[in-house]
């Protein structure tokens, strides 16, 4: 199954369950969707529950704080996370305070969703990453979802909870291979080690668990030691007691991201372990993430912009022969 | 309208503006703080349009503490939350801008100008899905009409045929700001003319108000779509308790007092209804020993206790 389709496939599940659970956003009804994630959905359910919108976000997501308000559970998709933008008024002002603004009177059962990430020469303002942002902002649970059986568990605990969620894809994702196991439930906030290791943990999430991955190989070759691996799956909140079992076995740590390194939402996982792990490593912890430039339309540009599995495997190495790895 | 509602009506003006002078008095004073904004001068509007709005969902902005108690929300707990206090309709973690009650439909308390209108729109979307009823107001100001959530709502609304109420409070001005410097026309009903029914009233006059708003939710509710209702008003005080309103001459405020809504309705109380002076003197009396004991109340409640600082994030910890 593909990415796309475990995400259809959570959609189409939870949709057949709960009528009160409506979809909403630009072309994802009578056109499909975007990146054809809502394929399907508007010619079973209709096009009360899977609404075309205008080209508006700010009304996307301020339409679904109202109708959330009215009772119902609606998902909201936003074509890019750049156009998000636009609607993070109402993201941060209003889905992100209300409840808390009425001492818990309002219930904001709903989910914003939308891919980001460099995809192929899309130029500056369809190529961003904004997980920083929202996951400095109180009241949102940000979820991120870097494979196939993850992106199904995780959207169908979205779609199904009380609270406003952010949910981040990956533009290179959406035609990922996996399987989807609906033999458990899996917690969506935890974090998922995706290789067991002794000697460096990887923290990652979204598309760069994929590059580090095929950069493993490498670094333990070169390196002549193993690296652990852990796709964090949840950016807020942080499953901080699953890297600190790791950190304290490999007792270095490096923290791979895509999006620009100055603020970037590695600066908070990096700044706990400083504040609550210091005395178990015996590195410096070690940033890679994207350059502080607007992303560049040029493909050689682009590439260096952002972490790249080359990139990844020989910085990795180099901080690694430096510190004794 | 009848001499009941009639005198309902007088009675909760009397008491919002009695609200109003309490919670103005109570921030000089400093037992209220943040960002007061006061409603002195365009109660007609407030109370009218609630008591003929009064099924259904409200969404309003920062001005509207007496919107909330003509919703039906006691003046205590909405006193109590201009305190700050645990008691409050928000447990004193809103403010006197966001007052929130879904027992009584009613939904803030926002203070982005024009950030409510959107989802006004989505719960009369919800509504019109469910069935209901009941359709949706959404109430805001001159100054929101320029703003793109504004015209990106009217699109919506009109395209998918809501049950909504556009209620505009135009009191002509945006903080300091008069509308004529940052609009093309003085009346903002011409914004929504191209997507919607309009109409407009005399917001000083608390029957035109009830007739106005009475019609447009019949309309609303009867598969008619969205209307648009212009209601023209005036604020007695500045935009908020930090605002010494120094751009409005002597003259105008005269101008603006000469429509009080209070005296008006008073004497058609007297010379419509043949309310007694006793009957009348009643009412306020009634008011101001409310308002009273709300601020009595607010006074001696509880404060919030720390542990409220990470309460009501998420539903689920």
């Amino acid at each position: 199954m593909l990415y796309r389709e475990a995400l259809n496939k959570a959609y189409d599940e939870t949709m057949a369950k709960d009528e009160n659970i409506v979809t909403l956003g630009e072309d994802v009804g009578r056109y499909g969707g975007s990146y054809r994630v809502t394929e399907g959905l508007y010619e079973k359910y209709g096009e009360k529950r899977v609404i075309d919108t205008p080209i508006a976000e700010l009304s996307i997501v301020g339409n679904a704080v109202g109708m959330a308000i009215g009772g119902l559970r609606p998902v909201a998709e936003i074509m890019t996370a750049n156009f998000a933008l636009l609607a993070f008024d109402q993201i941060i002002n209003h889905m992100s305070k209300l409840r808390y603004m009425s001492n818990g009177k309002l219930t904001l059962p709903m989910v914003v969703r939308f891919p980001q990430g460099v995809s192929r020469q899309l130029a500056a303002q369809h190529s961003e990453s904004y997980e920083q942002m929202l996951c400095a902002v109180p009241g949102l649970k940000v979820l991120a979802a870097s494979d196939v059986n993850y992106a199904y568990h995780a959207l169908k605990h979205a779609i199904m909870s009380d609270d406003p969620f952010i949910f981040i894809e990956h533009e290179l994702l959406y035609n990922k291979k996996g399987e989807v196991d609906t033999s458990s439930v899996i917690d969506p906030f935890k974090a998922q080690i995706r290789k067991e290791g002794e000697d460096i943990t990887i923290i990652s999430y979204l598309k760069m668990v994929d590059d580090v991955m095929l950069a493993v190989e490498r670094i333990e070759k070169e390196l002549d030691c193993t690296c652990e691996v852990i796709d964090l799956c949840s950016l807020n909140p942080i499953d901080y007691e699953t890297l600190q079992t790791s950190i304290e076995k490999s007792s270095r740590v490096v923290m791979v991201e895509e999006d620009h390194k100055t603020g970037g939402f590695g600066a908070q996982v990096v700044a706990w372990i400083a504040e609550e792990l210091f005395y178990a490593l015996d590195a410096p912890p070690f940033r890679i993430a994207g350059a502080d430039v607007p992303i560049p339309y040029n493909r050689h540009l682009e590439l260096l912009s952002i972490p790249t599995p080359d990139s990844i495997a020989a910085q990795i190495i180099e901080w690694g022969r430096k510190n004794d790895v | 309208m009848d001499k009941l509602l009639a005198k309902e009506i007088y009675y909760e003006m009397f008491l919002g503006r009695a609200f109003e002078y309490a919670a103005k008095e109570y921030y000089m004073q400093g037992n209220i703080s943040g960002f007061l904004h006061l409603d002195i001068g365009q109660e007609a509007l407030s109370v009218a349009s609630m008591k003929a709005f009064a099924k259904g969902d409200v969404f309003s902005t920062y001005r509207e503490h007496v919107m909330a108690i003509a919703r039906g929300i006691e003046p205590k707990y909405v006193m109590a939350e201009l305190f700050a206090k645990a008691d409050g309709v928000s447990g004193g973690k809103g403010g006197s801008m966001h007052l929130f009650d879904p027992s009584h439909f009613f939904y803030g308390g926002d203070a982005i100008v024009g950030g409510h209108i959107p989802n006004a729109v989505g719960c009369a979307y919800a509504r019109a899905y469910q069935g209901s009823e009941e359709g949706v107001m959404v109430v805001f100001g001159d100054g929101a009409t320029n703003g793109g959530a504004f015209f990106e709502s009217l699109n919506i609304a009109a395209t998918q045929k809501l049950p909504l109420l556009f209620l505009c409070e135009n009191n002509e001005y945006a903080i300091g700001t008069h509308i004529t410097r940052t609009a093309p026309f003085r009346e903002q009903a011409k914004k929504a003319e191209p997507f919607m029914l309009t109409m407009s009233c005399d917001g000083m006059d608390a029957q035109a108000v009830y007739k106005s708003v009475s019609k447009a939710k019949d309309l609303i509710e009867k598969g008619h779509g969205p209307v648009f209702l212009e209601a023209f008003t005036c604020r007695f005080e500045g935009h908020s308790m930090s605002d010494a309103n120094a751009y409005r001459s002597s003259l105008e405020m005269k101008h603006c007092k000469n429509k009080d809504p209070l005296p008006h309705f008073k004497k058609r109380l007297q010379e419509k209804w043949l309310c007694s002076e006793e009957e009348i003197t009643a009412l306020e009396q009634k008011a101001q020993s409310v308002i009273e004991e709300a601020v009595e109340f607010a006074k001696n409640a509880n404060e919030p206790e720390d542990k409220a600082l990470y309460e009501h994030i998420f539903v689920e910890a």
